[in-house]
């Protein structure tokens, strides 16, 4: 006899002959009776007429009967809450059963009905399960007092069950206190003051034991559970750690996910010296590439896992790309986040067969699939320098396929490194512009545009070019006419001659026929600044871009951390926290990481450890409904800092009166162009005193030269102590201090590098921005091993002169970026001028002599040397040491006269006479040069060479 | 945690409907059904938030199972159990299909009822809820089959009854690999794993105590040191052990146990069960090497040479051997000529499929292939997908051997010895490919 029958009953009348049925005498029609009607309640109908009839099928032994009626009895007590009354004498008679199957069915049941008038009338039958003898009864009542909560709470606190829930943890059957720790997480979470959950060391204790003994899912409900929990000190969380390691090797996922979650967590507190810690490190990684065996779901929500704990500690997985590649017969949503991680995971080590896996999948059939792997190999050569050459001609290639959406991709991509590697690729333009009309997506015409208008001096025929957009400008999207504008007005700016039409038109398109007011203010803005000041627009509109960041798509730490609390979960998966996803007041709370005792964190941020039970931090992540109140907040607290938004501006105070003097001294360098200080955005207090103080500056920095003791070397390249560039408090950690030298014609830069943070340090890089004499890194900064905390090392980094060049105040000023896993961090140096001073620096006489006389008086500069007790000779010996060569020496009424010349690496000559009295100790130095902005600083020069 | 659980058809009807939390209504079966399965296009992800109700589903052949919730679940947790869900009705049952589900629904009600409750998962091994949700009724029980079912369903020991008897104590040990490969047309070896399962059928009466061995280095080397015995004996099994990367068991197996020994104890659950998983990536046995050359002759033809070669003991055999060797989607003809078994070119699979029965170790095998191609002017060349190979060897490419499985029941007068142990070793070909 088969039940699917039941499915196929579409009579008329058909209510009529059930009613008749239920109320037959013979058991076996009644039974048959229910079934039809709980197979006419799963596909939709509507039954609860016959509600009487089924609740006087209720009282009966026949257990499967009953469990039917039951199931029939939650559906439809609602919407008959009067009839729903009948019920109540059974299921307190069903209570005392002598069969605890029987005693379990009914607590489970009645909890199941939502009717307030029943569940006052089952407070006393659950108070007598909660106690009951049998395990199978006790374990169902624990999870009956949550249900009744979500009735009313209110009932459940005055009932006092919840404290018969809490003395359940301590119950000798594992089962039962996996589900009283289910049950009272979840009340926890709608209740986040109450101390309800209060977890101590010795209920960890007992969960722990449990912990070994219980079902798989109870295991994955104390997990959670211990989860929220912030250990006392390292010994503590390091002891619970060793006592969840085992269940790594479950065989059921989620238990495996739950532990993860547990140890990244407490992994936290540990302190990273210590041996268990580096151990942890290693068991956590082969039981996340297990997973990856796992059915595809399981694989998609272990992957968008492991894309958080790559973000998280990148360490534990960077060994492992292999198992990232992607396997032709995956599901997509399984490939997509392969995609991801395999980017993540991208390292000079690995990115050749990387680079080989995406070109094979750009030629796969999934739309998306191709296109996120064409945008992959473009991050890859923003992420990685060193491949970004390959990184590009794999694009070329590809952009040969003529695959439409493989090109747009590739076009949007590579707009992207010429923001990371500006005029280093360009030529490639002429291909692009090839493709430029299959291009028919918003991303990739504005991708394009912007080429156009960024290089539109190389291009011959840009104006063409982008007065062909102009044609549908309306039709476009904003995205492409914001682009557009932008691009017609840096392109007038280069070439104003030709393009005054052009840029008349798309002024007057943008301005006059548009709605939308971003465009318009943008043409007016356009437009006024062109009209009054076009020196200055294009100041504005050219001005030096910031280079792109690598990881523009990494999670915000704040996020990160709170996500990490959440592995395993539904807010793990979406990667956002649970308040963006879930009503109510439930899983609104904030979670975050333990930070290791005794941390600087801690000093910082006096509320955490409470996070379990205290009220929720305040909420430093942007939730949907809280935008205003963010926007707010952006002025005052940087994004970055972990700390809620009052202290950060509290703090920078407080930094700034301590480090007084060092901020004043470095404080000036960080102006500026203002797009930096806007990148550097985390010191608002100090920026205005820092731009108000840059004169002072140079002065400090005189003084520290005279300070620094007389070390240097004897007839070479004096090299000047190393000095604070850049503090650890404005850096995350990060320390630099160094000095310049010339070494064998050499410029280089010698850094110390000290990482005073808590975390390891990696990936570092260096960048200049443009400067007076276009000094350039002329290789990567070489630091090979990850910089563990407290370690300091020292880099040699040598520099060319053939970067961009752009004057900067004073002179010698040079804005340095300096990046690392962390961030990108910002400050300027200033280096001694005698770094350009060439080698073959020497002139002839006779050119010497008609040089002096070439260079107008106005350009003489006068200077006195004071103190310096050397005589002539010497100090003629020291100079050249410094590339300042003595070309012709004169004695005149005992004043000795020496001529001499300085070639700097742009070619520029400096002539100079110095004169020397016997016995005085002052010299008096008379500088020329064509370009008279530098005597100030060959002055210096002579200064520090001579009294050192 | 859950609020719901769906399951339909292939059509979107819907064949079970089971809400555990009042905030998922009645319109959140059709949002599924409208979203998802009637959706045009494929399924881009497992997880899907519909007006901020989420929903997790797996399908098994034609039919779909839905969880839904409106909480932060843990999704991991969900998706085991919806899996768990599929192994219990398929022991119950058979093959999950509508009409099986038709015919056994009001079971279905009654066992979500048991092993999901408020959304929470309970106890859900078939050993023991066979011994209560019976369709049967459990009118006949006495007071003491009721607690020992209770017991059991709550106990540390939840996927075995006490009682169990056996005529025969028997058990049978299949060691379940499958051994991946990606070959290089110079034959180097760009990846290789092997993932193993570990699968025992129990006939054991009682409440057997019993400890698995097998060689693990780990095991071998500890045993190796500590040991004062035959260092010979130390040495030569050594040799034989092998790295695994990372294993995972069943609940049955004491994990802390394994974590800080590296011994495998428990007590079986009765009948058929995977006691561990395992993957290894050292030292692999790759039981078949394939050697391609592909000639281009001109545009319009393709020569390919195929030789397989056997690398394991010749008194061994393997069986279900097939080779498929992809053809150039512009094929127009194709001649073949192999020396042991039979070779077929299948036009709409774009591939020469050539199958041998059986092969023993140390042999090997030729095929080549004259390939016609039509002109085209497709500027884009193929892109030689790589040759793929399927077989089944009788041993253990990780290497892996079973030690020991010792049973140990002191309440009932059977030993170790009185139990009779099979152990069988089959290794399968997972992705085998080799680039040419």
């Amino acid at each position: 006899m088969t039940d699917s029958k039941y499915f196929t009953t579409t009579k008329k009348g058909e209510i009529f002959e059930l009613k008749a049925e239920l109320n037959s005498d013979k058991k076996e029609k009644k039974k048959e009776a229910v079934k039809k009607v709980i197979a006419s309640m799963t596909v939709g109908k509507d039954v609860s007429a016959l509600f009487p009839d089924v609740v006087n099928c209720m009282q009966t032994d026949n257990l499967e009967l009953k469990k039917l009626v039951y199931l029939y009895l939650m559906n439809y007590a609602k919407s008959q809450p009067d009839m729903a009354i009948m019920a109540v004498n059974t299921f307190v008679k069903d209570c005392e059963d002598p069969n605890p199957l029987i005693r379990a069915l009914a607590v489970r049941t009645m909890g199941c009905i939502r009717v307030d008038k029943i569940t006052e009338y089952l407070c006393e039958p659950l108070r007598k399960c909660l106690k009951d003898e049998d395990p199978y009864v006790r374990k169902t009542a624990a999870v009956c007092v949550a249900k009744l909560h979500d009735i009313n709470a209110q009932l459940v606190e005055d009932q006092g069950f919840l404290d018969t829930l809490k003395d359940l943890i301590s119950d000798s059957n594992p089962m039962v206190v996996a589900n009283a720790v289910a049950a009272l997480s979840e009340i926890a979470e709608s209740h986040p003051n109450s101390n309800l959950l209060d977890l101590n060391p010795q209920t960890i204790n007992k969960l722990l034991t449990a912990l070994n003994e219980c079902t798989e899912w109870g295991q994955i409900f104390i997990l959670d559970c211990l989860a929220n929990y912030t250990p006392r000190d390292d010994r503590e969380s390091q002891s619970i750690c060793e006592r969840v390691t085992p269940r790594l090797s479950h065989a059921n996922s989620a238990v495996v996910l739950s532990a993860v979650k547990v140890l990244m967590k407490f992994m936290e507190m540990l302190p990273k010296d210590l041996d268990y810690y580096g151990t942890l490190l290693k068991k956590l990684a082969p039981p996340l590439v297990t997973l990856l065996s796992a059915e595809p779901e399981l694989q998609y929500v272990a992957l968008r896992n492991i894309n958080l704990i790559v973000q998280k500690r990148p360490e534990i997985l960077k060994h492992e790309m292999k198992v990232f590649f992607v396997k032709y017969n995956d599901p997509i949503y399984v490939k997509l986040e392969k995609l991801d991680i395999m980017i993540r995971l991208a390292s000079q080590a690995n990115i050749a067969q990387v680079l080989a896996e995406l070109k094979e999948y750009a030629t796969e059939v999934d739309v998306d699939f191709v296109r996120k792997a064409v945008r992959a190999i473009g991050r890859c050569a923003i992420k990685v320098e060193q491949s970004a050459e390959r990184c590009v001609s794999t694009l070329l290639d590809l952009i040969q396929t003529k695959v439409n959406y493989v090109v747009q991709e590739a076009i949007v991509v590579i707009k992207d490194i010429f923001r990371k590697y500006p005029n280093k690729y360009e030529s490639v333009i002429a291909t692009l512009c090839e493709n430029l009309d299959s291009l028919d997506e918003p991303e990739a015409r504005a991708a394009m545009i912007w080429i156009v208008g960024e290089y539109a001096e190389r291009i011959d025929n840009a104006d063409e070019l982008l007065e062909s957009f102009l044609e549908g400008f309306h039709d476009e999207s904003t995205q492409v006419q914001l682009q557009l504008l932008t691009a017609i007005v840096k392109l007038f700016l280069k070439k104003p001659t030709e393009t005054q039409e052009l840029v008349q038109q798309v002024l007057s398109l943008a301005t006059q026929d548009s709605d939308n007011p971003d465009l318009r203010d943008r043409g007016y803005i356009y437009w006024r600044l062109l009209s009054t000041d076009p020196v200055a627009a294009k100041e504005v509109v050219l001005a030096e871009k910031p280079l792109i960041s690598e990881e523009t798509d990494l999670i915000e730490p704040t996020l990160l951390e709170e996500l990490i609390c959440h592995i395993g979960t539904l807010a793990s998966v979406y990667h956002k926290p649970p308040s963006a996803f879930v009503e109510g007041s439930r899983g609104v709370q904030h979670r975050r990481i333990p930070p290791r005792a005794g941390s600087v964190e801690s000093a910082e941020s006096p509320d955490v450890g409470q996070s379990g039970s205290s009220e929720a931090p305040p909420a430093v992540i942007p939730s949907q409904g809280d935008l205003l109140g963010d926007l707010l907040n952006l002025d005052l607290a940087p994004p970055t800092s972990t700390v809620p938004s009052v202290q950060p501006s509290m703090q920078m105070g407080a930094m700034d009166l301590l480090g007084g003097g060092l901020d004043s001294l470095l404080g000036g360098d960080i102006g500026g162009s203002p797009s930096m200080g806007a990148g550097l955005g985390a010191a608002p207090t100090v920026m205005p005193a820092a731009l108000g103080g840059a004169p002072a500056v140079g002065g400090g920095l005189g003084d520290l030269f005279d300070l620094g003791g007389g070390v240097g070397m004897p007839t070479g390249f004096y090299v000047v102590p190393k000095t604070m560039w850049l503090p650890a408090m404005k850096a995350k950690g990060l320390e630099i201090s160094g000095t310049f030298a010339r070494r064998g014609g050499i410029i280089q830069m010698d850094m110390s590098l000290t990482n005073k943070a808590m975390s390891v340090m990696t990936d570092f890089a260096i960048q200049f921005n443009r400067n007076s004499f276009g000094m350039a890194p002329a290789g990567p900064l070489q630091v090979l091993t990850p910089l563990s905390p407290n370690q300091t090392i020292d880099v040699s980094l040598p520099l060319s002169t053939n970067g961009p060049v752009m004057k900067m105040e004073p002179l010698n000023n040079l804005q340095v970026a300096v990046k690392n896993n962390i961030d990108v961090f910002y400050f300027s140096c200033q280096f001694p001028l005698s770094l350009l001073f060439v080698e073959d620096g020497k002139m002839e006489r006779q050119v010497f002599l008609a040089t002096w006389k070439d260079i107008p008086n106005d350009n003489e500069a006068q200077f006195q040397i004071k103190d310096v007790h050397l005589n002539s000779d010497a100090a003629s010996n020291k100079l050249q040491g410094s590339n300042i060569f003595t070309i012709a020496k004169r004695t005149v009424e005992g004043q000795d006269m020496l001529y001499q010349s300085i070639k700097l690496t742009n070619s520029i000559w400096v002539l100079a006479e110095m004169r020397v009295q016997t016995g005085n100790p002052n010299y008096t130095l008379s500088i020329k040069c064509r370009a008279p902005e530098v005597c100030q600083f060959v002055y210096q020069c002579y200064e520090m060479v001579l009294k050192n | 945690m859950i609020g719901g659980l769906f399951i339909y058809n292939h059509k979107g009807e819907v064949l079970i409907s089971r809400v555990y939390r009042d905030d998922i209504g009645r319109n959140a079966v059709d949002a599924f059904r409208v979203n998802v399965i009637h959706a045009r296009q494929q399924v881009r992800s497992p997880v899907t938030n519909i007006a901020r109700t989420s929903f997790f589903h797996v399908k098994r052949s034609n039919i779909w199972l839905a969880a839904v919730t409106k909480q932060n679940v843990n999704a991991a947790m969900v998706f085991e159990f919806l899996y768990k869900m599929c192994d219990v009705m398929t022991a119950y049952f058979g093959k999950i299909s509508e009409e099986n589900i038709k015919n056994n629904f009001v079971l279905i009600y009654e066992l979500l009822d048991e092993i999901l409750d408020f959304g929470y998962p309970q106890n859900s091994e078939t050993g023991a809820l066979k011994t209560f949700i019976t369709q049967q009724g459990i009118k006949g029980q006495t007071k003491e089959e009721q607690s020992q079912i209770t017991s059991q369903v709550t106990g540390q020991i939840g996927w075995r009854r006490e009682g169990i008897k056996y005529r025969r104590n028997e058990l049978f040990l299949d060691v379940l690999e499958s051994v991946n490969l990606l070959m290089s047309p110079q034959g180097q070896v760009l990846s290789a794993h092997v993932s193993g399962r570990v699968v025992m059928k129990s006939y054991l009466s009682g409440m057997p105590e019993c400890k698995f061995g097998m060689n693990d280095k780990i095991v071998i080397d500890k045993q190796g040191k500590g040991g004062t015995t035959d260092e010979a004996a130390g040495k030569s099994s050594g040799k034989q052990s092998i790295a695994i990367d990372d294993c995972t068991f069943h609940q049955c197996v004491r994990l802390s146990k394994f974590d800080s020994e590296r011994s495998i104890s428990f007590i079986p659950p009765d009948g058929e069960y995977e006691l561990m998983r395992y993957r290894t990536t050292k030292d692999i046995i790759l039981p078949f090497r394939v050697i391609p050359l592909v000639r281009e002759v001109g545009r319009t033809k393709l020569e390919v040479k195929v030789v397989i070669k056997s690398n394991f003991k010749p008194s061994l055999l393997a069986q279900k051997i097939e080779v498929r060797i992809p053809t150039p989607l512009n094929t127009s003809g194709v001649q073949v000529i192999c020396m042991k078994g039979k070779a077929k070119y299948k036009a709409s699979e774009n591939a020469i499929v050539w199958k041998i029965k059986r092969m023993a170790g140390m042999k090997e095998s030729q095929i080549s292939a004259e390939i016609e191609l039509l002109p085209t002017n497709d500027k884009k060349k193929w892109a030689r997908p790589p040759i793929s190979m399927n077989f089944e060897v009788p041993f253990a490419p990780s290497g892996l051997k079973v030690r020991y499985l010792k049973v140990f029941e002191s309440k009932l007068n059977y030993s170790d010895h009185d139990v009779i142990k099979w152990v069988r070793y089959i290794g399968r070909s997972g992705i085998y490919e080799t680039r040419c």
